[in-house]
């Protein structure tokens, strides 16, 4: 045994990471103690786990904090427009069925703007892989009120504290048929990713709302400290119960957090309902989508 | 490349533009179709919805606007040609995700079956008020090719040849047509698959250690990598660079958006359709477009009865405006009549482009119905004088 | 490590251990791998970094037993750990504070 110091030299590529993340961008833009990076590491811990084919890999955001995740990630990304992740996803994996599309977008963007497409798709059984970040704001734009931020919680448009009852998404994601859904916060870190890697090997709509902190709006405009304090709350506060009732699971400001796998069933997702469907009525004059997609060519 | 006769429709049929317009998209190899029903197009995604299953299509109608135009432009990226079709209220809603097409240089086809606006307007009777929209609808600077059929058979012609536009120049490609040319039934001639020319999705050979998804070499537009050919490459909305990665500098704006527009202004000549007759040695030239240009010869017949010595120059690509033509023109006759079936759009174009020396004539029509065509001739003999 | 019962196997159970690398000029200070460690082998350095954060250091490097924990939590990807074979010499003395610094690492960031 040493005692001399050993300088090593360390560069990007040797954090186990790398392989998912495009190293020439990094530094990322998240603020310090932001969850988002840690909910981006367990869903490149589940893709390293779960073996996928990294080529058939597509990750979708839209606009906000979150949504600038598609842009780190070294996979086919997307960064599209507001609220419009979930309908261009569907683009995608309907174009190309054999590619699994992830959203990875906030709640500001998949839940406010883009409610409409959210609960289409969920109702659809349509197959992608839904993770949101929810930080209970509108984070990137300076601290605006979201539809799940919580009753008496203050942000710039409700400056005087929020008195709009918020969404309670996982309820939202089960009533309206998704076959998944989970609620982890970013410290509980293991069971993200374990839930991620289960999402990934299941079909349908897979919902995993990763509730995180956002130190520079959130936490501020709350006087509730920075992230750091946010993730002591979360220890705290957190129960797990696997199998809970959706009904039960809303988040009250500063309250108890319910975390678990709460769905998890089979269902027909949207492309076996229609393969089997149109198999049933055309028999063998259907044609579907090839797997392998819809590019024409000689 | 040719195309794949499982979407062509071989044969004489008697078909509604509407429908003439679906067939054009099956026959150009479109296999993606997202749309939300609005009248009068709906028509389109109708006939689709019946033949994809035939064809290894895949369409589903979307929740809303936003949504289908999102979800096309996210299949386009799987190298599928998509395409959703609409009318004005709907053209309205698509408009950022047009942009965001533009942007991310995804080809795609937008129809819009115009019916009389604004707002909810007349849904079922006809209009071409959108005109001006489709050239400026989304916010920023961008550059779109727009067709305007006059006829079930055009609408079958140039929604392939949209296709190919949007394929070549790597741009949302609008379908221009109106709520009467979509409605109406006339012949229409469908090829055999074999004499139907399409331009493919044109894919890289790069590696993808090497591939930079907007570098151009030379040519006006990049290479294309579909999702899930290991490409991993990235996309945004936001100004970027070579490597698809938000660059938010004024230098990257300049190099981005400048390429969008150029990519379509250099290339205006080869762009450009117009039908042109009669055109030398008249004193007046009649502008039209769609169904309007049908009603225009008639509107020009009763003026050359009264010994008017006129011209006809169709709009076949409203956007780009065929300038240069227009200047020329300009520099020989003394009037231009416009007539369109809105206050005042392509006119302005007319008149920008004529720049004083031949004046504009606008025959306005609200809507709702076609011009009289006594009226185009009252504006041409009023022009003459 | 202290048992209220020896377990039945004690003798197989090997424990992993681990060595912290830290990314320093990634961190941004937010110390969620110093209060989150179990073996509590980091603390919050008093050194800036280039962007002027404190990254942690290892002070207790013979405990870590490669649980990934900070690897998992860090939202910056400015720290991880890889296990070392059992009995190879790690820089820095178990439990001494002196050799603390033995894993504080320079970092070569290569910037496209």
């Amino acid at each position: 045994m040493t005692t001399t110091l050993e300088q090593v030299t360390l560069v990007s590529e040797d954090h186990p990471i790398s392989p998912y993340i495009r190293m020439d961008r990094m530094p990322h833009i998240w603020c310090s103690s932001c969850g988002i990076g840690t909910v981006v590491k367990c869903f490149a811990q589940a893709l390293a786990e779960t073996q996928v084919d990294l080529t058939k890999v597509a990750v979708v955001s839209g606009i906000g904090c979150t949504g600038r995740v598609a842009g780190y990630m070294k996979l086919d990304g997307f960064h599209t427009t507001h609220g419009r992740a979930i309908p261009f996803a569907t683009g995608l994996k309907l174009a190309r069925p054999e590619l699994l599309v992830t959203v990875f977008s906030g709640d500001g963007d998949l839940a406010g703007i883009g409610g409409n497409h959210f609960i289409h798709a969920a109702r659809r059984n349509m197959d992608l892989m839904v993770i949101l970040v929810n930080n209970f704001i509108y984070g990137m734009t300076g601290g605006q009120n979201a539809a799940t931020t919580p009753l008496t919680a203050k942000t710039s448009t409700m400056p005087f504290g929020n008195y709009e009852r918020p969404f309670n998404l996982a309820h939202l994601a089960a009533s309206c048929g998704a076959t998944y859904v989970a609620r982890w916060t970013s410290l509980h870190v293991r069971r993200l990713t374990k839930s991620i890697e289960e999402a990934i090997e299941r079909k349908g709509f897979r919902f995993i709302e990763a509730i995180a902190p956002c130190s520079t709006l959130y936490a501020r405009l709350n006087r509730l400290g920075t992230g750091f304090d946010l993730m002591r709350h979360y220890h705290d506060n957190a129960e797990v119960r696997n199998g809970a009732d959706t009904r039960d699971v809303g988040i009250g400001f500063q309250d108890r957090i319910i975390c678990g796998k709460f769905v998890d069933q089979e269902s027909p997702t949207y492309l076996e309902a229609r393969d089997e469907h149109y198999r049933s009525i055309l028999g063998e004059k259907y044609v579907p989508m090839p797997r392998e997609g819809g590019w024409l060519h000689e | 490349m040719k195309a794949d006769p499982r979407g062509v429709l071989t044969g004489v049929h008697y078909l509604d533009g509407d429908f003439a317009c679906g067939e054009g998209a099956m026959a150009a190899g479109c296999r993606f179709v997202a749309g939300y029903p609005i009248t009068p197009s709906t028509e389109v995604v109708e006939r689709i919805a019946r033949r994809f299953p035939f064809m290894g299509g895949s369409f589903i109608q979307m929740e809303d606007e936003l949504a289908s135009m999102a979800a096309v432009v996210g299949a386009s990226w799987t190298g599928t040609k998509s395409m959703t079709v609409t009318s004005g209220p709907g053209f309205s809603l698509m408009m950022e995700n047009i942009g965001l097409a533009a942007m991310m240089e995804t080809p795609c086809v937008v129809v819009n079956v115009q019916r009389a606006g604004p707002s909810t307007g007349l849904p079922t009777m006809v209009g071409q008020a959108d005109m001006m929209q489709a050239r400026w609808g989304s916010h920023g600077d961008y550059e779109v090719i727009a067709l305007c059929p006059q006829s079930p058979q055009e609408a079958f012609n140039l929604t392939i040849d949209a296709f190919n536009l949007s394929e070549t120049y790597r741009v949302p490609v609008l379908v221009m047509m109106d709520e009467c040319v979509g409605h109406m039934t006339e012949k229409v001639v469908i090829p055999p698959a074999e004499e139907i020319e399409l331009v493919p999705r044109r894919l890289t050979h790069v590696p993808p250690e090497e591939f930079k998804p907007y570098k151009v070499n030379g040519s006006p537009v990049p290479e294309f990598a579909r999702a899930g050919d290991g490409y991993k490459f990235h996309t945004t909305g936001l100004t970027h660079d070579e490597r698809g990665y938000p660059a938010m500098t004024k230098a990257c704006q300049e190099t981005c958006v400048r390429r969008l527009l150029d990519k379509i202004r250099n290339n205006v000549d080869a762009i450009v359709r117009i039908e042109e007759r009669d055109t030398e040695g008249a004193d007046v030239v009649v502008v039209a477009y769609g169904i309007t240009a049908r009603v225009a010869r008639m509107g020009i017949d009763l003026a050359r009865r009264e010994k008017a010595k006129v011209g006809f120059l169709r709009l076949i690509t409203a956007w780009p405006f065929p300038e240069r033509r227009i200047r020329e023109l300009a520099a020989r006759v003394k009037a231009f009549v416009v007539p369109e079936i809105n206050y005042g759009q392509m006119v302005l174009e007319v008149e920008r482009c004529a720049a004083g020396k031949a004046s504009a004539v606008l025959v306005p029509c609200g809507g709702g119905g076609v011009h009289d065509p006594k009226d185009i001739a009252a504006a041409i003999l009023g022009a003459v004088r | 490590m202290k048992y209220w019962r020896k377990p039945l196997d004690f003798d197989q159970v090997k424990v992993p251990r681990g060595d912290v690398h830290i990314m320093v000029d990634r961190c941004k200070g937010c110390g969620f791998c110093v209060e989150y460690c179990p073996k509590d082998v980091l603390v919050m350095s008093d050194e800036f970094n280039a962007k002027g954060y404190h990254p942690p250091k290892v002070v207790r490097s013979g405990e870590c037993v490669n649980c990934n924990l900070c690897e998992m939590i860090c939202p910056d990807f400015a720290i991880f750990s890889v296990e070392v074979a059992v009995g190879a010499p790690v820089a820095g003395a178990v439990g001494s504070e002196a050799a603390a610094a033995a894993v504080l690492v320079a970092e070569k960031e290569g910037r496209a």
